[in-house]
């Protein structure tokens, strides 16, 4: 077995990290059903009576509770589309753990299409962390296909931490937001492509109150013959503060496309969008290389330590 | 002991026919457990000597001996493997990469966070505001000067290369950097120092000294001997003068 790189260590400790067992309410689906399930005295978790997702409410005032709902898939040729509705009540506190990781052994396509839509109540906050991951050799593409939408009431918080590194062959993150008065989101994605793998990456803020804000932030690597695509509209309906920026690594035949956009409908609405794209910057590698590592090592190290 | 041998390095004039010569037939040895500082008018050459040295640069003609072997072909990395170090005169910027990673790398094993934070201890920074940095925009340039020399001192080189340690910053730290000089000075044991430098307090500490003019070994000798006849010229500027262009003048 070929010994595992940098990158790969850490994705995995990152991996189990998600498949612990996790404290507080959860549900672990597997290969299309539950393969267990806890709510908590203020976090309720409904299975859909169609099977196909969850209902997750939590109370109004909850403190500094989790949720863990992840995903693996290990059959080839699965594929489903599960609906995740979360109710995030008044001034509740909690940190949310999505992501599903793919192994497909097998010739077919296996595929996951998991549909989160978030219900933010009045000054509630929500850390959201999803991740993904695909392993296996088999002829069958690994595919993801996210949706997230965010309904945020007045001074509600919401970050986002949304991280692919390796092995998903097919994304298309479709990611939507409507912020009322006072509420902020923050998006932190972290991109890695390789192979011929395709992600697609959308978002569209809509800030609608006076005083929101959003700040989303991609920074991906595209190596071999991948393709990205990193597509953020942030609209200002009212004076509003919005920045978005997509800070891109390209190797090899890599292709990457930022398409950042920007409407202001208000005065007030102040917008920022900033894109990078290059390769890696050669003296970064000659520095490594003074300290003794190879060409290859210092490239491993300079992308894992841009998509820390 | 590192010998250069009849060193030459060209690149090509902005016609692209002709060539510029950069270095000219330079012979020099770099004995062991000596600090050397190699002075001279600005684009005289030094910089790219000591590119030369690291391997970062290939020469037209020469060559390069490391300890009776000839490296002249060898990379970067073989270098480095072999104990040279060498500090940028611009520290180079790594998003995402932070201060004890770098240290980290530098050392080749695994460090510990108390053991890396001896290295910034040493040339003047807080640790522990610092470690967990990243080595990015957000440092000042004179924190990635002092950073980009503590990953030199944590490398633990056998050939220590310094290219213009002073350029970039602020007279404080100037005081503080001369002390790490000193003290690597003290400790020379089983390595040597070479400095690229027009600093004329950094000139006093050496054993001895280098002129390179016009691409050129102008003039090398002991301390003693050299650093008089430089006194008052741009190859030995005092403090005072440090961060100034002269008219006419261009960074290296």
């Amino acid at each position: 077995m070929k010994p595992l790189d940098e990158i790969q260590k850490r994705l995995l400790s990152e991996v189990a990290g998600l498949h612990a067992i996790p404290e507080g309410a959860y549900n672990i689906r597997a290969n299309g059903t539950s393969a267990g399930r806890a709510s908590t005295a203020n976090i309720e978790i409904i299975p859909r009576e169609d099977g196909k997702g969850l209902t997750i409410k939590v109370k109004p005032g909850t403190k500094n509770e989790s949720i863990h709902i992840p995903v693996v898939m290990t059959q080839s040729g699965l594929k489903e589309v599960v609906y995740n509705d979360f109710y995030i009540g008044e001034g509740a506190d909690v940190f949310i753990v999505a992501g599903c990781g793919i192994d497909n052994c097998g010739p077919q396509d296996s595929e996951h299409d998991g549909i989160h839509r978030f219900y933010v109540g009045k000054g509630a906050k929500v850390r959201y962390v999803e991740k993904h991951y695909g392993s296996g050799d088999g002829r069958g593409k690994r595919i993801l296909n996210p949706g997230t939408e965010v309904y945020q009431e007045e001074d509600s918080s919401v970050e986002m931490e949304m991280v692919q590194i390796k092995g998903v062959d097919d994304t298309n993150r479709v990611t939507k937001a409507e912020l009322a008065k006072g509420a902020r989101l923050v998006v932190r994605e972290r991109l890695m492509t390789h192979g011929d793998q395709k992600a697609l990456s959308t978002y569209t803020v809509e800030m609608n109150g006076e005083g929101s804000s959003s700040d989303v932030v991609s920074r991906s690597v595209a190596r071999d013959n991948s393709y990205q695509k990193f597509d953020a509209v942030l609209t200002g309906n009212a004076p509003c503060t919005g920045h978005t920026e997509c800070d891109a690594i390209i190797m090899d035949n890599g292709r990457i496309l930022a398409v950042p956009g920007l409407e202001a409908n208000d005065v007030d609405a102040a917008l920022v969008h900033e894109a990078a794209i290059g390769k890696i910057a050669g003296d970064q590698i000659i520095k490594l290389m003074t300290l003794g590592l190879t060409e290859s090592e210092a490239e491993e190290q300079i992308v894992n330590g841009f998509l820390k | 002991m590192l010998e250069l041998k009849n060193i030459s390095f060209q690149v090509a004039g902005e016609k692209g026919d002709d060539r510029i010569e950069i270095v000219r037939n330079v012979s020099l040895t770099i004995p062991d457990e000596k600090l050397i500082v190699i002075t001279g008018p600005n684009g005289g050459g030094k910089s790219t000597l000591a590119r030369l040295i690291m391997g970062i640069e290939k020469p037209t003609s020469g060559q390069i001996l490391y300890n009776g072997e000839d490296i002249t072909e060898l990379s970067v990395t073989e270098r480095a493997r072999r104990g040279i170090g060498f500090a940028f005169q611009q520290p180079v910027r790594f998003k995402g990469i932070e201060v004890f990673d770098l240290i980290r790398l530098a050392t080749g094993t695994k460090l510990s966070v108390k053991d890396a934070c001896q290295y910034l201890s040493a040339v003047g920074l807080c640790a522990r505001d610092y470690i967990n940095r990243e080595v990015s925009g957000s440092l000042s340039g004179g924190e990635l000067k002092r950073i980009e020399i503590a990953t030199v001192l944590a490398k633990k080189p056998q050939l220590a290369v310094f290219d213009e340690p002073e350029a970039g910053i602020d007279l404080w730290s100037f005081q503080n950097l001369i002390e790490v000089f000193e003290g690597m000075r003290a400790n020379i044991q089983g390595s040597s120092i070479l400095i690229i430098s027009h600093q004329e307090r950094i000139l006093s500490i050496a054993d001895e000294i280098v002129v390179i003019r016009d691409g050129q070994l102008a003039l090398h000798g002991p301390k003693e001997e050299i650093l008089p006849t430089l006194l008052g010229t741009d190859s030995a500027v005092p403090d005072c003068k440090m961060g100034t262009v002269t008219k006419g003048e261009t960074a290296e």
